[in-house]
Parts: structure tokens; sequence; C-alpha cells
């Protein structure tokens, strides 16, 4: 009871602070730039992606339907969606060390377990609350705009058209999986927030491991295959795997184990961290 | 509530690293105390404080609150209790009520909505309810502070120098508040304070601790004897004001500590004949002044 009344309480927290919309404005702005940009030269653009098969393959009908927009939106977007992820959950223990509320906090008949605990639930729905956002905006209302159709998406293995009944499951589970890991990164800043007593350490600091990561992913140096498997941004883009054909689901549920594994390891650090804190001074 | 030791510190000892904050300081409170906890900077009270709330755990010793260790029953004790740890700290983004409703949350009581303007009206925030704490004086913050330890009707307040910082008017406004939670609600108080002026007003019981270690317990009229008074006088004939003392209060001692001034300790009821005779010898008393009795002792305590 207790542990669900200290996430009501987180849950105000984040709602009364003016950061924590910054990610909400940013995704509507962004999207909406976006969709507008589609609207006014869509074709222009598709034309890049098209041109180069226009000699094998005739396209015919609305490619560019809002399936496709939807896509293409959140390729642009999840990267940059982390930070803001992190910039409101890895305020959530150091902005309350920062204030000196902690203590406050801890005089309460409720545990440090419990109360990084809520900490990350209300850190998990936050980030629910942008990919759903996100879901919205980038699929629904480029639906609307732009209508439905055939998804066409161009992959590693060449170009792919799946059929508009085939694409609904496909964003479902992209979603799900996109939110998990960008519940990695809420729960890597709000551990590192409980190592913290300012709020921007741990945002950047979640960002600078991200980048890092990033780009030990991404170079081609045979000392870091070992570890690459194993870094959670490398199974970032695991949600693009559901438009491959056919599926890799043995890759993507190797993804989803490694995100969790990071999730339920960070959670522990935390734990561990939090508890043995000195939050008197 | 039973009477009896409500809090039980046996001979509890914290370290940090090498630096010894607190070593077998002992002491207890009765329910309906209002218990003065003395020291100077640095004796330790804060960490020994920290310990009753469990913010932090002794290395040796035994803290029972409500014949409970923390041990066996941390939720319990600590929904009991309410504190204010120096200065107390709040969202500063919100409001003084929602503030109220996030503590009252995890405090362990339901507490309603008309119990937090009423307890705010206590502590005289009444029309401030909605504001942001941001805009909140020191000592606003302070009254926040105290409605927030009330708010859910806790057995056991513990105050840690909860005038820290506070103007005159705000020293003021918090003692009257803390009397009305001795006389109104018969709390039990634990109160740490610099101010030895209000500990020897409001409290009934005091220990003192110094360098982590604890010198004397007991009862404040006790150990202040309060049926003496320690009075400087200043007079126009000190010489003549001395004889006077020795002939007519033999068991005054007096000393004359400048040309016009002397202190002496009598009894309280002879504090107005001891004007009527001065008057009658002709002695021009400009100053009859009370010496706060507890500053003297404290500084003998640990000045011993």
């Amino acid at each position: 009871m207790m542990f669900l009344n200290n996430t009501y309480n987180e849950f105000i927290k984040i709602a009364a602070k003016p950061r924590s919309y910054i990610g909400l404005i940013a995704l509507t702005v962004l999207i909406s730039v976006i969709i507008l940009a589609m609207k006014a030269d869509g074709s222009t653009y598709i034309s890049f992606v098209t041109a180069s098969f226009e000699q094998t393959l005739s396209f015919s009908g609305d490619i560019m339907n809002g399936n496709l927009i939807a896509f293409i939106i959140l390729q642009m977007l999840i990267v940059h969606i982390p930070l803001l992820v992190a910039l409101v959950t890895g305020d959530l223990i150091s902005g309350e060390a920062n204030m000196g509320t902690i203590r406050m906090l801890a005089s309460k008949p409720i545990s440090r377990t419990q109360i990084v605990l809520s900490k990350f639930l209300a850190g998990a729905l936050y980030t629910l609350l942008l990919t759903v956002w996100l879901g919205f905006l980038s699929l629904y209302v480029a639906r609307w705009i732009f209508g439905t159709g055939d998804l066409m998406v161009l992959t590693s293995d060449g170009l792919i058209i799946h059929p508009e009944s085939d694409v609904e499951w496909r964003y479902l589970y992209g979603f799900l999986t996109a939110y998990l890991s960008l519940l990695t990164v809420s729960t890597l800043s709000i551990c590192l927030s409980a190592f913290a007593e300012n709020s921007i350490g741990p945002i950047v600091s979640t960002m600078a491991i991200i980048i890092f990561f990033t780009i030990i992913g991404t170079m081609d140096v045979t000392v870091f295959d070992a570890i690459k498997p194993y870094l959670f941004t490398t199974h970032m883009a695991a949600w693009r795997s559901y438009f491959e054909d056919p599926v890799p689901w043995d890759a993507i549920n190797e993804s989803i184990r490694i995100l969790i594994y990071h999730n339920v390891i960070l959670i522990g650090i935390a734990l561990y961290q939090f508890n043995r804190k000195d939050i008197t001074s | 509530m039973e009477p009896g030791p409500i809090i039980q510190v046996n001979s509890i000892s914290k370290s940090f690293g090498s630096f010894q904050a607190v070593k077998d300081v002992s002491f207890h409170v009765n329910t309906g105390d209002v218990f003065g906890f003395l020291g100077p900077n640095g004796a330790g009270k804060s960490t020994t404080i920290r310990c009753l709330l469990s913010l932090i755990k002794p290395n040796t010793g035994e803290i029972k609150l409500f014949g409970e260790t923390f041990a066996s029953n941390r939720s319990m004790i600590l929904s009991k209790i309410g504190s204010i740890i120096e200065k107390p700290d709040f969202y500063k983004y919100l409001s003084a009520e929602r503030n109220l409703e996030i503590f009252a949350r995890i405090s362990g009581a339901r507490v309603s909505k008309k119990q937090i303007h009423e307890m705010l009206d206590f502590v005289g925030l009444n029309g401030r309810e909605k504001h942001r704490v941001k805009g909140f004086s020191h000592g606003m913050k302070q009254r926040l502070g105290i409605a927030q330890t009330l708010l859910h009707q806790p057995d056991v307040i513990i105050l840690d120098e909860p005038t820290t910082g506070l103007d005159p008017q705000g020293i003021i406004e918090i003692r009257n508040l803390i009397l009305r939670l001795k006389t109104e609600q018969n709390k039990t108080i634990l109160l740490s304070s610099h101010q030895l002026s209000e500990i020897e007003l409001i409290a009934n019981r005091m220990v003192i601790i110094n360098k982590g270690k604890t010198l004397i317990e007991g009862d404040v009229s006790e150990l202040l004897n309060q049926q003496e008074v320690i009075i400087v006088l200043q007079v126009d004939q000190v010489e003549k004001t001395l004889s006077i003392i020795q002939d007519k209060f033999p068991n005054a001692s007096a000393t004359i500590i400048t040309q016009d001034q002397i202190e002496l300790t009598l009894q309280k009821n002879q504090t107005s004949e001891l004007n009527r005779e001065l008057n009658n010898a002709d002695i021009a008393v400009s100053a009859l002044e009370p010496k706060r009795k507890l500053e003297d002792f404290f500084i003998k305590i640990i000045g011993s």
C-alpha cells in the first residue's frame, strides 16, 4: 500500500515539473514538422528510395501513406527520445537529494527499497506515456492525414512490401520493443541518479553512455566484437526487426532478454547504492 | 498512552570513518515529556537524532521507541513519529497543500483534505494553501514543517534545531507553536536547540551531551534548582547593598561584578523583599534583572 501511495506521489511530482512536458511538446512539434514536410514534398523524399528500384519494379497505388510516414518518423526520432526520457527520469533520485526532501521521505514509514522501486515504476509509466504519445502521433495522426495502405520498408536484404492487413501487429510489437529499449534508458538514468546529488549529472551521463556504446557498436573493430552483443544500445533498434521478412524471432528474443537483464541489473545496482547512501548531509 | 519511557537510548555509538560522532550516549524520554536535548555544536545531537529516525544506524548500543527496535518494527515506529531535521525541505514547485498531501500519503495514516487545511490553519498558514513553497520565507517553511510533523497525529515529535536561521519574530512564533503542542495536544516532544531560554521555558526534562557523550540527564527543575534565582542588581552604593544582603539574607550568595553591579543567588520568593529593603535603605536600584540559569548551568557542565 505504502509503495503504491509513494508511486502515486512520484507521478504527482513528475506531473508538476515543467520539464516533464518538454518531451511531449518536443515530440508533438517534431512529428508535426515531419508530417507537414511529408505532406508538402513527401513524394520527392520517397523517390530517393524508390528511384533505384524503378528500373526493375513498377509501383502502383499510394505508397506514401500513414504506415510509411509512421515508419519514417520512428526511424528518425527513436534515436533522440532517450534524451527526452533521461531529462525526467535522471532527476528522480538526485533531484530529491539536491532539494533535501530525500531525508524527509526516509524518515517516514517507507523503506528505502520501496522509495527506489516507486521511482522506477513512475519512470516506467512516464516512459510508457511518451511511447504511447509517439505511437499515437506517428501512426494514428499520420494515418488520419495520409490514409492507410501497404507498407514499403527498405531493409538490408532489399525492399519489402507488407500488405496493409499485415502491418498492425508489427507496429504493436515494434512499439512494445521500442518501449523496452526506452525503459532501459529510464532505468539507467534512475540508477545513475542514485549516485548523484544533482540533476544534470545523471542526464548527461546517460546520454554519454548511450553515445559511447553506440560508437563502440558501430565501429567495425574486432576488439569490440565480444562485447557488442551485450551492449543495450545494440538492441535498441530491435523494433525494426518486426518489419523484416521473415521476422528474425530468435534475434528479437535475444534482444528482449538482454534488455530485460540490463533493467534487472540496473535496478539491483540502484537499490544497493541507495540503501547504503548517506542521505543525511 | 501509558506513562513510562517512550524513547530509550542505551549506550549508542556512531563513527564516520575515523571520526567518532557519538560515543556511549544514553537517555530516556517519558510519555508526555518536553525533553530538551542540549549540547554545543558538534556534540553529536544531530547524529543521535538521525539514529532516532533510522536515517543512520548506530554502530553499537540500542534504541527503543514505543518498546520496539527499528529492526523489529521500523514502520510502526516511524508512523508514530513526526520530525523536523534542521530545516524542513519541501518540493518547491508544489503548493503547501500538495506538499502536505504527499507526506501524509506515506505517513501511515489516512489524512483528509480538511485535516490538512486545519493543520495549515494551526501553524498560521491559512490562505497560503495554494501558494508554491518556492515563495515561502524560512519561517513559513519551518511552520509548514511543523504542520507536516503533526499531520498524521504522531505520539512523538522530534524537532532538531527548529529555530535555526530564524529571525527573533520567527523564533517566538515557533516557540509558541511548540508550547501549543505541549498544552493543547499533550505531545511528547524531543527538542534539540541552541536556544537555551527556549528549553528552560518549555522543557520538563533534559539531557546535555558533549563530544558525543552524555554529561547529565534529569528534570529541568531539579537540575536548575528552580526555587532559586540568579539576579543581577545595578545600584548606586555597591558596598552598602552587599552589607544589607549579608545581613538580611544570610543564605544568599552575592558577588560584586562591576563597580555598580552585584550578582546574587537567592530564594525566588525573596526578590520583592530584597527590593523593599534596598528602597528603605535609600539605595537607588536602576536594574534588577533575573539571569537565565540554564545558560550558567550549561556552561558549567560543558566546562567541567
